[in-house]
């Protein structure tokens, strides 16, 4: 659409311009600015502390997305695997740092750069995964040969972000993994194996693999009545806002909810019910029909690329930005549990805006791929 | 094309030759059914989003509403209960007063002991502030404090970020002026209980600050008195941080309560009655008016009502002379001779001439019994003005044998003695006019002649309390069937039914004057007034077998009753009352207060001068006393006493349970016949009344005529004046 009007042929507006996938690029801008607003109003109607700062890091980020983007093919090849292990490494460092500080914590500083390497796990292993079923010859597709290392890509990350402890992070990872094991190809009945073990096993991680707060959102989330002033509080007040926003909502910097703290985390988890009190209806199906825009596009690019590893690589960046966008949504609609996973180009803070346009500039990076290579007819 | 469920299958069959073009098409499937997935979930979202902001709109919006609006009841303030001449007896007084409300309290403990140590609270106090926080229902807010100075008001209010569940507000609490005297009248506000806010599940009850009427007026007028409560909305955070003022409703006051009450009388006759324990009614006869209903000692309202402190109500109840019970109503006594005008005005109407004569020497014998007067040496011939002056015994011995029990009990009814008055008050207790029917009802035995010997003497089953007595010294006075009221509002009645014909009433009027002013029982009761004569009837009631106790002396509880009926002036009566003093050990006890509260009544410097002295002697007003005994009883036992029942109810009930045991105490000997203890001492000088010494009778008598033997040994008359108990039983 967008791209057909500014398609290569109109000629009016530069070539290197017109190239660009403003289709996503739109979208997300109009999501980074609206996010703006409603981390102005969250702000007590002011640019600080949250709006300024979500604009900056927007910046930097997208030249960052921008920089990926002209990557040439060769060189992520050739250091797909050597970045996991160097993103791996990071996560062992965070266990160390922690071992050594006392204390459990995330992130790395390097400098005055506080880096959270579990985020930067997310596409590292959609790259990786991607990676090994290029190599993967398509005979050995369906043995175990096609599901072990796979499964190891997935279970060292997650195993270390596990320890942090962070549960919704390594499912996140586990997530885009998953994604693009599926896409590759592997027996439908593995999935289907896997999924039943797991419904099997959930009652037994309940009760002996989780910590008591991450039981307390279970149960909270299974029953938000049970404990409207603790942890099913959060929940009910994030409800609360957006319902009682209505279609048109109450209007820019009117939010009651949010303005006197009702709702808890105004400015990261619950973002959007701090939007959608104040923007309604109107405000959210915005929202939505951006994400689906973007969406669309990285699902075009994966069906768009001619060979396996960017296929499933655009196919596992699109699913790891739809993770953050369902579970966060879903989490402030009281339909999952509380978990402490941000909105993209929404929500106020870094690591999660930098996995986001990770991904993106991987996105855009295939699309460029894509564009220059020749088109094939039929599939060979 | 094959289903993708069909075609997936097939690489993972072994043996089979999965190709790139396979895994191409696969791919392609699989990611139309990944698009498809989260096309749904987006679906989802928009429709759960929609079902929201649209099907549960207005919940939610109500819900968010609730949350920023923060409604607070401003409590009403209580309507003022206002003597007759509209000074207040209870009214409001503007203070800074800090309450705790149980749930919003994360450690209740230390937050107490924070604030005992900002407001320099006693430990007694802060023991008891803990006790009521762990009993009671957590919504119940607990007063601290109240009648806060400002700077304390503002200690508390600075630091309330730190202290959760913490109300310090202005407001107004309850103020009694005249403090205890008016105590059992007026009764007291506190917190409502829980079991209140149950009944009447109004979110007043639990405002904090708000106090119902627990007992007396305050309760029974609870409804006219209560107001309208203001209200005050506020915008604020969920960390409760007021942000700004949306709308105040302002209270409207409760209306007044006009009584009939004299304010200055009620608080005089509090006083003089002193260290004894008694009552005082007085009434106005034009109107009904109870201008006093005094009931000493008593409690001090002021204090009840931030709720009854352990070592108070300790205190109270160690003490027999029942601080808790009011006397008025809810004490029965034996009324004793006082019942005689009443006897004598039966008689007249049953036909008995006034001036027919009976021989006293000292005894009646009627068959093979002897019924002594309280004079054993006799009155000699006794006609009823004798009899009623003198209070001889015999006289009415022989006369009611005459006429018989019914009459007599007819006319004790017809004066108000067994009668419920129609009064605003929380209960009344109304005695027993015994006659044969009773009699056999309640305890299934025939009417025998010493019952209405003992009856005509006011002792034996005949129970009254002080303000039947006082209804029928004022009907007795005017001859009409005065009905007693207590408030303004109510319309004086009974004046248009005339009770007694009216040379009656002149007869008994002057014979009671004689009582006082004549050669009469009560000589020391003149009124120190010119022109003004008082007259009454004293009585003495026997509480407990002689075996046990002569009345005199000896154990407090076991003392004669003192009690005098009274009117002035005695010609055109215009005011009527009672005294009655509980174990005063004789009328002796009774008739100075009756002196001093009627001398007060016509002349107020002169009754105060005479109050003043006594109260040098007995070391300060009633309320000092009571405060000096708080302040010791505290010191010496505070640290160890029980708590007082979790409701205020269970108190008074155990109160009114007692008052009904101790009524009984005067039965226990009604089946004896009654020695009638000797009628005080005509002549006795103002001076000598001190009570509570248990020799109101010891002064000297200069003796007016037939003197009585109560002077110089006061125990002998009782012991040997009779000798029934061997004859009789």
């Amino acid at each position: 659409m967008i791209n057909g009007t500014l398609g290569p042929s109109t000629g009016i507006v530069p070539a290197t311009i017109a190239r660009q996938p403003w289709e996503m690029l739109i979208p997300v801008f109009l999501l980074t600015l609206f996010g703006g607003l409603v981390l102005y109003s969250a702000g007590g109607g002011s640019m600080e502390p949250f709006a300024t700062s979500h604009f900056i890091r927007f910046a930097v980020f997208m030249v960052m997305a921008a920089i990926i983007a002209a990557m040439p093919r060769a060189a992520v090849q050739v250091l797909t695997y050597p970045a996991y292990i160097l993103v791996l490494v990071m996560l062992l460092g965070v266990e160390v740092v922690g071992q050594v500080g006392g204390g459990s914590q995330r992130w790395l500083e390097i400098g005055p750069i506080r880096i959270q390497p579990s985020e930067v796990m997310k596409p590292a292993v959609v790259l990786a995964m991607a990676r090994f079923y290029e190599t993967l010859p398509a005979g050995m597709i369906g043995t175990w040969r096609s599901l072990v290392p796979a499964c190891g890509l997935i279970a060292l990350p997650m195993g270390l972000v596990l320890m942090q402890p962070d549960l919704g992070t390594s499912v996140a990872i586990a997530f885009g993994g998953v994604v693009v094991m599926f896409l590759a190809g592997l027996p439908l009945w593995w999935f289907v194996a896997a999924g039943s073990a797991a419904i099997a096993a959930a009652p037994l991680i309940y009760f002996f693999a989780l910590h008591d707060y991450q039981r307390a959102r279970v149960t909270t989330f299974l029953d938000p009545e049970s404990d409207p002033l603790g942890a099913g509080y959060h929940i009910a007040q994030s409800k609360i806002a957006i319902g009682s926003g209505g279609i048109f909502g109450k209007g820019f910097n009117a939010g009651t909810q949010s303005h006197l703290e009702y709702l808890p985390e105004p400015h990261t988890d619950f973002v959007f019910a701090t939007m959608a009190e104040e923007w309604g209806l109107m405000g959210g199906l915005f929202v939505l029909a951006m994400y689906a825009m973007i969406l669309w596009w990285g699902t075009k690019v994966s069906r768009q690329s001619q060979d396996r590893f960017t296929a499933l690589l655009a196919a596992g960046a699109t699913a790891t930005i739809f993770f953050y966008i369902a579970i966060n949504l879903l989490m402030v609609m009281g339909m999952a549990p509380a978990k402490g996973i941000p909105l993209p180009w929404m929500s106020h803070g870094g690591s999660s805006m930098m996995t986001n346009m990770i991904c993106i500039g991987l996105l855009m990076m295939v699309n460029r791929w894509n564009q220059n290579a020749p088109r094939r007819g039929l599939v060979a | 094309m094959k289903s993708p469920f069909s075609r997936a299958k097939h690489p993972g069959r072994p043996g089979r030759i999965v190709n790139a073009s396979i895994l191409r098409d696969t791919f392609e499937r699989r990611s139309v059914l990944i698009g498809t997935v989260q096309g749904g979930i987006g679906v989802l979202l928009a429709g759960r989003m929609a079902y929201l902001a649209i099907a549960e709109n207005e919940k939610y919006r109500l819900q968010s509403e609730s949350n920023r609006v923060n409604l607070t009841l401003i409590p009403p303030r209580r309507g003022w209960i206002l003597d007759r001449d509209g000074a207040p007896l209870a009214s409001n007084r503007a203070d800074f007063r800090v309450d705790i409300i149980p749930e919003r309290l994360s450690d209740p403990d230390r937050t107490i002991d924070q604030l005992g140590a900002l407001l320099a609270l006693e430990p007694t106090r802060i023991a008891d502030i803990k006790a009521k926080v762990a009993e009671a229902r957590g919504f119940q807010p607990i007063e601290v404090a109240s009648g806060l100075d400002y700077e304390q008001f503002a200690a508390i209010s600075v630091r309330l970020p730190d202290l959760q569940g913490v109300v310090p507000q202005r407001g107004f609490s309850r103020f009694y002026p005249t403090a205890s005297s008016v105590g059992h009248l007026i009764g007291y506000v506190g917190p409502a209980s829980a079991e209140e806010f149950e009944k009447d599940p109004n979110p007043l009850l639990i405002t904090p600050g708000y106090k119902i009427g627990k007992d007396g007026l305050e309760k029974q007028f609870e409804k006219e008195l209560r107001g309208i409560p203001g209200a005050r909305r506020v915008e604020v955070t969920a960390s409760g941080r007021i942000i700004r003022d949306l709308e105040t409703r302002d209270d409207v006051q409760g209306n007044p309560i006009r009584l009939t009450i004299d304010g200055p009388l009620q608080d005089y006759a509090a006083r003089r009655i002193g260290l004894e324990s008694g009552s005082v009614v007085v009434m106005d006869c034009r109107t009904g008016d109870l201008l006093c209903m005094a009931s000493m000692p008593s409690f001090d309202p002021n204090s009840f009502s931030d709720g009854i402190g352990s070592v108070e109500y300790a205190m109270l109840r160690d003490d027999e002379r029942v601080p808790l019970r009011n006397k008025v109503l809810k004490g029965l006594y034996p009324p004793g001779s006082t019942v005689k005008p009443m006897v004598a005005m039966a008689l007249m109407q049953a036909g008995v001439d006034p001036e027919e004569t009976v021989f006293c020497g000292g005894g009646l014998r009627v068959g093979n019994r002897v019924f002594g007067c309280w004079n054993r040496r006799g009155h000699g011939a006794v006609n009823m003005a004798k009899g009623i002056y003198q209070s001889c015994d015999v006289y009415f011995y022989a006369m009611a044998q005459r006429v018989g029990m019914e009459p007599i009990a007819a006319m004790a009814r017809r004066c108000g003695m067994g009668q419920e008055f129609p009064l605003p008050v929380t209960s009344q207790f109304y005695g027993t006019v015994p006659d044969p029917a009773w009699k056999m009802k309640k305890w299934g035995r025939e009417w025998q002649t010493f019952d209405t010997v003992n009856a005509t003497i006011g002792q034996g089953y005949m129970l009254s309390n002080p303000l039947q007595l006082a209804v029928m010294a004022a009907r007795l006075a005017t001859g009409k069937h005065v009905m007693p009221r207590l408030t303004l509002d109510t319309k004086p009645k009974g004046f248009d039914s005339i009770d007694f014909p009216a040379e009656h009433v002149e007869y008994v009027r002057k014979a009671m004057s004689d009582v006082v002013n004549g050669p009469g029982t009560a000589g020391r009761a003149r009124l120190p007034i010119v022109n003004t004569l008082m007259a009454g009837k004293t009585g003495t009631a026997q509480v407990v077998s002689l075996s046990i106790s002569n009345g005199k002396s000896g154990p407090w509880k076991y003392r004669d009753h003192g009690l005098f009926i009274f009117f002035a002036p005695y010609d055109n009566p215009r005011y009527a009352g009672a005294v009655v003093i509980e174990h005063g050990g004789g009328s002796g006890a009774a008739y100075p207060i009756a002196r001093d509260v009627m001398t007060f009544l016509f002349d107020p410097a002169k009754g105060m001068d005479a109050l003043r002295a006594l109260e040098a002697q007995w070391g300060g007003t009633a309320q000092q006393r009571l405060e000096r005994r708080y302040a010791a009883y505290a010191a010496e036992r505070g640290q160890n006493v029980s708590r007082p029942p979790r409701r205020d109810e269970e108190i008074f009930d155990r109160v009114e349970a007692e008052a009904r045991v101790a009524a009984r105490q005067s039965q226990a000997i009604a089946e004896q016949v009654i020695a009638p203890r000797p009628e005080a001492n005509p002549s006795a000088t103002p001076s000598a009344e001190f009570p509570g010494a248990g020799s109101a009778a010891s002064q000297a008598g200069a003796a007016q005529p037939p003197a009585p033997p109560a002077s110089a040994a006061p125990a002998t008359p009782a012991g040997d004046a009779v000798n029934p108990r061997g004859g009789a039983q």
